[in-house]
């Protein structure tokens, strides 16, 4: 018998989803708006490992870990982008700043 | 271990590494990329002597066969077989390859190692179009060696190459397109007769068709060669191709790219059409003659040195053609023998005449003035390629070319005639290069210039020696160098042998 | 032996050309002339021990070598082989002898010339394509051979390249030649297909007696190998380019162009003698081409006025009897005269090419005058080998080689087709009269060039080395045709008897007066020489020059501006009018054409519908400019579009 049903930790995903995104929405700042991806991926992380649990495979827990590391070397990536525009002069850490794809 | 797929494998991989040699930074060496090249045609040479001189357990005709399934849903295999005129072209090849590597390729100092990669790479297509006995292998290296060669072409040619290379690329690419389609209907008809999806050329050679098709199929193989030989009025690709490709390019051309052509005539219209190419053999040795006499007549009004040699070719070809569709064994070993004989002779000589451009920055003769007392060694070999490529009995080309006359004499000796005479401009062209570059007084205020040194002489001298061998004991080179018929399979032999 | 001595003939003066060529700037000049001399000298004694071998054997014997198969496949077979028989016995004797001996008088000729290692590797060089003719027992061997020595004659008439004049008179032989060559070629093929895949010159010789060929094959074939000696032996129509092939060195007009090479041709036909007597049109024409050759030959020479050029048209004068007296089937008459030739015009060429260095390169004999003072030697030298070319009674080589060739002619007939005959008496009359002239125009040039007042001074003393042969060809050149007399003097007949065995050829039937006839013509031409030009006071010292009947031929240029308006000119212009290659420009243009087409096309119909495509256009711009302002380059807006998107269709999906 879980201490939580599958119900509750879709809820708990849905909100760690949301509170991610909103982070994201919200912040300007760039390295909040990598925590806030993070969230995000840990919430789906945390789907595949309900589900995993939910019909007995151990191939949730596999795609769990296959998000960890995606997670850190996505956050690797990003620090390393942050830190390489502030190499380049770039003072800020504002993202609404950077809009050279403006159409 | 089947050599085969080696011999075509190893140029593509010497290739790669000679291109990431090519990009390193120092301390390695700038010629790195060149000294890979040289090493990758050692193993070759080292394979195909293995191949050549191994003792066969089967007495076939077909020295060695390959076969491995590619696309099995569409009868595709990789299928390679080696016969002697394989064998010897290959030998060819990898000459003229060696010849290139010591006197013209070393010379490239702009992206050598790209250079050296594409080199390579059209060797590679040359290879497996010698070797591909499945008509879909077959056309995929018939392309293959045409990329590199353009980018070759279009890279590091002389000045006018852009247009050149697009020539040479449309003609052969457009020509390309035919065969395709021509092999596209060989193959569905042999299906929709027997239903059997196949592309092996053993298989296809039995397809009962009807004349107009064959016909027609035959055609559309033609055009592809004849571009590629070349045959008279698909041939203005070729003076400008070979002009304004750097020198290795111009000898891999001449020396080989052109045989490719008479190659797939031998292969693929005469043995795999028989009754087609035979009532067609008119009208190509017509095509053959008026080759012949048209390329020597322009030959004789060129003033640019490579133009010159260009148009010589095609002369030659003209006897290669003639030879094919003689309709004999004794042609066909004639125009075997002139390919051969063209390819070393034509080779050198282009050689030659990249020497003179890179020490003397142009190719027109009037402007070379004489250079026997500045170079007398480099005089005397062009003196020699001069007169073999006149067809001089005793030297390889008079072989070919008296094989050739004497199976047309039996056909039509007013045709045997015609290209007989073919060979007086020839005697105007080649002596009147002589007279202008080499035996001719000196221009005034010709800077002092370097003679070729004594490994240029020795590598030019084995190509002489060839050349010699090939004019006084040719024999065993024409027993060598049979093509095996077709309807004794590679395959069928290693069950029976 | 003769296995083993047939080849070290022939490499032996193939490697002092290898030798010579690749040493070029590294040995002295010397040097160089000893390893020519040497190489040509050993294949002399080579052939002497051959010569002796083959005259001690059985009278019809011959020596054979087939070294290697050449070309060997069914319905044809070809062997480097070679076959020594009496025929190119007396060739080989020929060849390197008098070889050896210009070889001799060129190592000092050539002393000073910085290109001497060229020369002699061409020289030698040609000894063995000349020795590798001569010997082979294979029409296509002996094609090697034939061609060789064409390739060593265009490099050494162009040997002073620097001066543009000599290698175009090089081209020139060398084109005229070829398409003698081209002529062989084809006659070769024919012989081959009708033997059924041999040029074996016994076999081919079997296959015409057994009548295997049709007699309109043989005529062919004949014809073709007709044109083939014409060609190389310059005459008529190919007469023009040995005149102009003394550009090169005179040892080389001495030993290609007067003693060995342009009898390349008399030899082919004398050796093919059978196949030419089953062809009687082209026999015909062969005697009546050498009648007028020699006879144009004999009258270019009297006007002339540069000593080279006078001995070239006298070469092929003499090339026309050879040729009558092979038409007219008495081919011993014709080796004969090829023999004596070989002598006579060798030694006239070396005196002439020692007069020419002695007196400061002064060709024109005008110029040149009373030598006999300076240069007694060469001058007496020279009035040897005159005589014999002459053709002086008794006393000169040239007198019995040319009796026998006048007997012959005189006793020849032709049944040509259609009850047309030809008979000897008036080509006898031509060859007569050709005598008178030959006495004529050579006795002109001896008394103009030793007799009369000084001209250009000469300097220096002929050296020794040049002597010699000059001596030994004098000798040979006054006795060497003591072997073959006429019946009428003397029943002598070793030379013919050498030949042939079999069938010594006899004159008992002919009259005295004959004889008489041909002796007296030479004498009536030194006579009217000397009226004319030899007293003290001489009736002309100059032929009135610029008449315009003898310019043209004074200069020997009329074929020569025939030719070159027929045949060069218009090749010149087409060629060069097509030299960017007219299908080139075809394809070309058409392209273009297609290029511009489409671009006329696309202008039409741009009016149509241009308007459309401009509405168009705008359109799409404003829409465009639309959709740009979500496009504010801001990650948050995307990431919001993204959610608020994800969330639309989520909605979507489930709602509906």
């Amino acid at each position: 018998m879980p201490a939580f049903s599958f119900n509750d930790t879709l809820l708990l995903a849905t909100a760690l989803f949301s509170v991610g995104l909103a982070g994201i929405l919200v912040r300007r700042n760039m390295v909040f708006m990598l925590m806030s991806l993070d969230i995000m991926l840990n919430a789906a992380a945390l789907v595949f490992v309900g589900a995993g649990a939910r019909w007995h495979d151990a191939t949730g827990q596999v795609m769990f870990l296959l998000i960890l590391a995606l997670a850190a070397v996505e956050t690797a990536v990003g620090l390393a982008l942050i830190v390489c525009l502030h190499a380049h002069g770039r003072p800020t850490l504002d993202a609404d700043t950077g809009n050279l794809l403006k159409g | 271990m089947n050599p085969l797929p080696a011999l075509v494998l190893l140029p593509l991989m010497g290739g790669v590494l000679a291109w990431v040699a090519g990009r390193m930074r120092a301390p390695i060496n700038p010629s790195t990329s060149w000294w890979v090249v040289l090493a990758t045609l050692s193993v070759e040479t080292l394979i195909l002597g293995m191949v050549t001189f191994a003792h066969r357990a089967h007495a076939g005709p077909w020295l060695e066969h390959f076969s491995m399934p590619w696309i099995p849903a569409m009868g595709i295999a990789v299928r390679l077989d080696m016969d002697g005129l394989s064998l010897s072209l290959i030998w060819l090849s990898l000459i003229l390859c060696f010849l290139c590597v010591f006197l013209a390729t070393r010379q490239v100092t702009a992206h050598a190692g790209a250079f050296h990669f594409l080199f390579l790479a059209t060797l590679a297509g040359i290879i497996g179009t010698f070797l591909a006995t499945d008509l879909f292998v077959f056309f995929f290296f018939w392309e293959l060696m045409l990329v590199p060669m353009f980018v070759l072409i279009a890279a590091w040619g002389h000045e006018d190459r852009q247009r050149a290379a697009m020539k040479f690329f449309m003609f052969t690419q457009g020509s390309g397109l035919l065969m395709l389609l021509s092999i596209l209907g060989l193959v569905m008809a042999h299906d929709r007769l027997t239903g059997v999806l196949t592309f092996d050329i053993f298989t296809l050679a039995q397809t009962p068709l009807s004349p107009a098709l064959s016909m027609l199929l035959m055609l559309g193989f033609f055009t592809a060669f004849a571009v590629k030989l070349p045959v008279v009025p698909v041939h203005v690709w070729l003076p400008d191709a070979h002009t304004q490709a750097p020198t290795a390019a111009s000898v891999l051309l001449a020396g080989i790219l052109l045989k490719t052509g008479g190659y797939g005539m031998i292969r693929f219209n005469v043995m795999l059409f028989p009754d087609a190419a035979s009532r067609f053999a008119p009208i190509a040795m017509g095509l053959g003659v008026a080759g012949i006499l048209y390329g020597a007549w322009l030959s004789c009004a060129q003033d640019d040195v490579k133009r010159l040699i260009a148009y010589s070719s095609i002369s030659h070809m003209g006897f290669v053609l003639l030879g094919i569709f003689s309709g004999s064994a004794m042609g066909m070993q004639g125009a075997i023998m002139q390919m051969l004989a063209h390819g070393l002779g034509t080779a050198a000589l282009f050689v030659i005449a990249g020497a003179i451009q890179d020490r003397l920055h142009t190719r027109d003769m009037n402007r070379i003035g004489g250079l026997w007392a500045a170079m007398p060694r480099l005089s005397g070999m062009g003196l020699f390629f001069a007169v073999a490529s006149l067809g001089m009995p005793g030297l390889g080309n008079f072989t070919g070319e008296f094989l050739v006359l004497l199976a047309t004499w039996h056909v039509s000796p007013a045709t045997a005639t015609l290209a007989a005479i073919g060979l007086v401009p020839a005697a105007i062209y080649a002596l009147r290069m002589v007279n202008r570059i080499f035996l001719a007084a000196p221009r005034a205020g010709l800077p002092s210039l370097e003679d070729f040194p004594v490994r240029h002489m020795a590598v030019l001298g084995c190509i002489m020696t060839f050349l010699i061998v090939l004019g006084l004991y040719p024999q065993p080179f024409r027993t060598f160098s049979v093509p095996s018929p077709l309807s004794v399979t590679a395959s069928q032999e290693d069950h029976t042998p | 032996m003769a296995t083993f001595l047939i080849p070290i003939l022939i490499l032996c003066p193939l490697a002092a050309s290898l030798i010579t060529f690749v040493s070029a700037g590294r040995m002295d000049a010397r040097g160089i002339g000893m390893v020519a001399c040497a190489g040509v000298g050993i294949s002399a004694v080579i052939s002497i021990i051959l010569s002796v071998m083959l005259l001690s054997g059985p009278v019809t014997g011959v020596l054979q070598v087939t070294l290697w198969p050449w070309m060997h496949m069914p319905g044809f077979s070809a062997d480097i082989a070679f076959m020594l028989d009496r025929v190119s016995m007396l060739m080989i004797l020929v060849v390197t002898v008098v070889g050896l001996l210009i070889h001799i008088y060129a190592a000092s000729y050539m002393y000073h010339d910085p290109g001497i290692a060229r020369f002699f590797a061409c020289m030698t060089l040609f000894v063995a394509a000349m020795l590798v003719l001569v010997l082979a027992s294979d029409l296509l061997c002996l094609f090697i051979g034939w061609e060789g020595v064409g390739l060593c004659s265009y490099l050494l008439i162009g040997f002073w390249y620097d001066d543009p004049a000599n290698t175009v008179a090089a081209r020139k032989a060398f084109y005229m030649t070829r398409m003698g060559d081209v002529a062989l070629l084809c006659g070769l093929l024919l012989l081959v297909t009708a033997t059924g895949g041999s040029l074996r010159i016994g076999t081919v010789l079997a296959a015409v007696a057994n009548g295997q060929l049709a007699p309109s094959g043989i005529n062919m074939a004949a014809l073709f190998i007709l044109v083939a000696a014409l060609a190389k032996s310059a005459q008529i129509p190919f007469q023009t380019w040995l005149p102009d092939a003394m550009a090169g060195p005179t040892p080389t007009s001495a030993l290609i162009h007067a003693a060995t090479m342009v009898t390349a041709g008399v030899y082919l036909i004398a050796r093919l003698h059978d196949l030419f007597a089953m062809a009687v049109p082209v026999m015909a024409l062969t005697a009546v081409l050498g009648a007028l050759t020699l006879l144009m030959g004999a009258c270019t020479a009297l006007v002339q006025s540069d000593l080279k050029r006078i001995l070239a048209w006298s070469t092929i004068s003499q090339l026309g009897y050879m040729f009558l007296a092979l038409g007219c089937g008495v081919w011993q008459a014709a080796l004969f005269h090829l023999m004596t030739h070989a002598f006579f015009k060798a030694l006239l060429f070396l005196t002439a090419g020692a007069i020419i260095m002695r007196a400061h390169h002064e060709q024109d004999i005008f110029r040149l005058g009373g030598l006999r003072h300076t240069m007694p030697g060469l001058t007496a030298a020279f009035v040897a080998g005159a005589s014999s070319l002459a053709g002086l009674p008794l006393v000169t080589a040239g007198f019995y080689s040319k009796e026998m060739i006048l007997s012959g002619v005189w006793s020849a007939h032709f049944n040509l087709t259609h009850g047309w005959t030809l008979s000897g008496p008036p080509l006898w009359g031509m060859a007569l009269l050709g005598a008178f002239l030959t006495a004529l125009y050579i006795f002109r040039c001896v008394f103009i060039v030793f007799c009369g007042k000084a001209g250009t001074g000469a300097a220096g003393r002929t050296s020794r080395l040049m002597s010699i042969p000059l001596g030994c060809l004098c000798i040979l050149s006054l006795c060497g045709g003591v072997i073959e007399m006429p019946d009428t003097l003397l029943p002598l007949h070793l030379f013919s008897g050498l030949l042939d065995p079999t069938a010594v050829l006899s004159h008992t039937h002919q009259p005295a007066w004959l004889v008489m006839a041909g002796a007296g013509a030479p004498l009536a031409g030194l006579g009217v020489a000397w009226v004319l030009w030899g007293r003290s006071s001489p009736v002309m010292r100059e032929i009135p020059g610029q008449a315009p009947v003898i310019c043209p031929v004074r200069t020997g240029r009329g074929m020569d501006a025939l030719y070159h308006y027929a045949f060069v000119q218009p090749f010149c212009l087409l060629a060069w009018l097509t030299r960017l290659d007219i299908l080139n420009h075809a394809v070309t243009g058409t392209g273009l054409l297609i290029q511009t087409a489409s671009a006329r096309i696309f202008r039409a119909r741009a009016d149509f519908l241009g308007r459309l495509a401009i509405q168009a256009t705008r359109m799409i711009r404003w829409a465009g400019h639309l959709l740009g302002l979500l496009h504010n380059g801001r990650v948050r807006w995307y990431a919001a579009w993204i959610a608020g998107g994800l969330c639309a269709g989520l909605a979507m999906a489930v709602l509906s």
